[in-house]
């Protein structure tokens, strides 16, 4: 079945879809590497005390640290995977 | 990496069908997540900010938070083809947990209802892009660049280097070219690159 367009209508549906900011494409595409990093310092945070403790006392910083850009969904994240919350500490 | 302040996307989108491009990203693939994002952001994004106008905040966090969901459970989607209505009925529950989140005046029930009536029309914007693919490229770019981006037909003619006379005239032959490319073909609103 075909369907008739008037060309004002393609003109509307047309303007419907618009580019989403550069910025958050870019952030969507970047993320299975970012997800791999997490994962990698979730690895090492469970392997190595020290860098665990460090992660808890600061994790922005031992983000930064390790070469990850510490934004807001990655703390959270992070804080949710090895249980930092409220101050615990354990795996 | 696509820039989407860049009046191209609709030229570069990749032949493949919705199905091939989930397989390639179960292969992990980076080129095809890529292209994952950059064929369904727009749509996403048309969810959030047309279907639930949501403030520009949660509309960030449930636009990466429908990606992010995609990328983890992209292995449990049974039916590859059905990637596109997967992705609408997950970025209108994530939308419909923002609102509820907000504590918004009004009523889940009228917020369900009107994303869903959006939904439809942004699935028939999605159907006719998917048309516009099939045009020359020139005329993907310039009617990406009046109708999507808002470009003036000034800002059109000095970009692409073509005069401001013949930009109306460009815009109109292109539409009638992507009005004969939907007519001639079957129900368009059905599904996409299944």
């Amino acid at each position: 079945m075909s369907r008739e367009y008037e060309e004002e209508r393609l003109g509307t549906l047309l303007r419907i879809l618009r580019p989403a900011p550069q910025g958050w494409v870019e952030a969507a595409q970047e993320l299975p590497g970012a997800r791999r990093a997490l994962d990698e310092i979730v690895a090492r945070a469970e392997s190595d005390l020290v860098f665990r403790s460090a992660l808890a006392a600061d994790l922005e910083a031992a983000l930064a640290q390790a070469g990850v850009e510490p934004d807001r969904r990655a703390l959270e994240e992070l804080r949710q995977r090895l249980d930092l919350r409220d101050g615990r500490t354990s795996a | 990496m696509l820039r989407s302040d860049e009046p191209v996307a609709v030229s570069r989108l990749s032949t493949l069908t919705d199905a091939e491009l989930v397989e390639r990203c179960r292969g992990g693939e980076a080129d095809a997540w890529n292209e994952l994002v950059e064929r369904f952001s727009r749509y996403v994004y048309a969810i959030i900010a047309r279907g639930f106008r949501l403030g520009a905040e949660d509309a960030e966090d449930v636009f990466q938070e429908v990606f992010a969901r995609i990328y983890t459970h992209l292995d449990k989607l049974r039916d590859e083809s059905a990637l596109r209505p997967w992705i609408a009925q997950l970025t209108r529950r994530l939308c419909l947990d923002a609102v509820e989140r907000r504590g918004r005046e009004q009523p889940t029930g009228e917020v369900q209802e009107e994303g869903r009536d959006e939904v439809e029309e942004i699935d028939e914007a999605f159907a006719v892009r998917e048309a516009v693919t099939t045009l020359p490229e020139a005329c993907q770019e310039i009617l990406d660049r009046f109708f999507a981006r808002d470009q003036s037909y000034r800002t059109i003619s000095s970009e692409l280097d073509l005069p401001a006379g013949t930009v109306a005239s460009r815009i109109a032959r292109c539409l009638r070219k992507l009005r004969d490319e939907l007519e001639g073909r079957s129900e368009p609103a059905g599904g996409s690159r299944e």
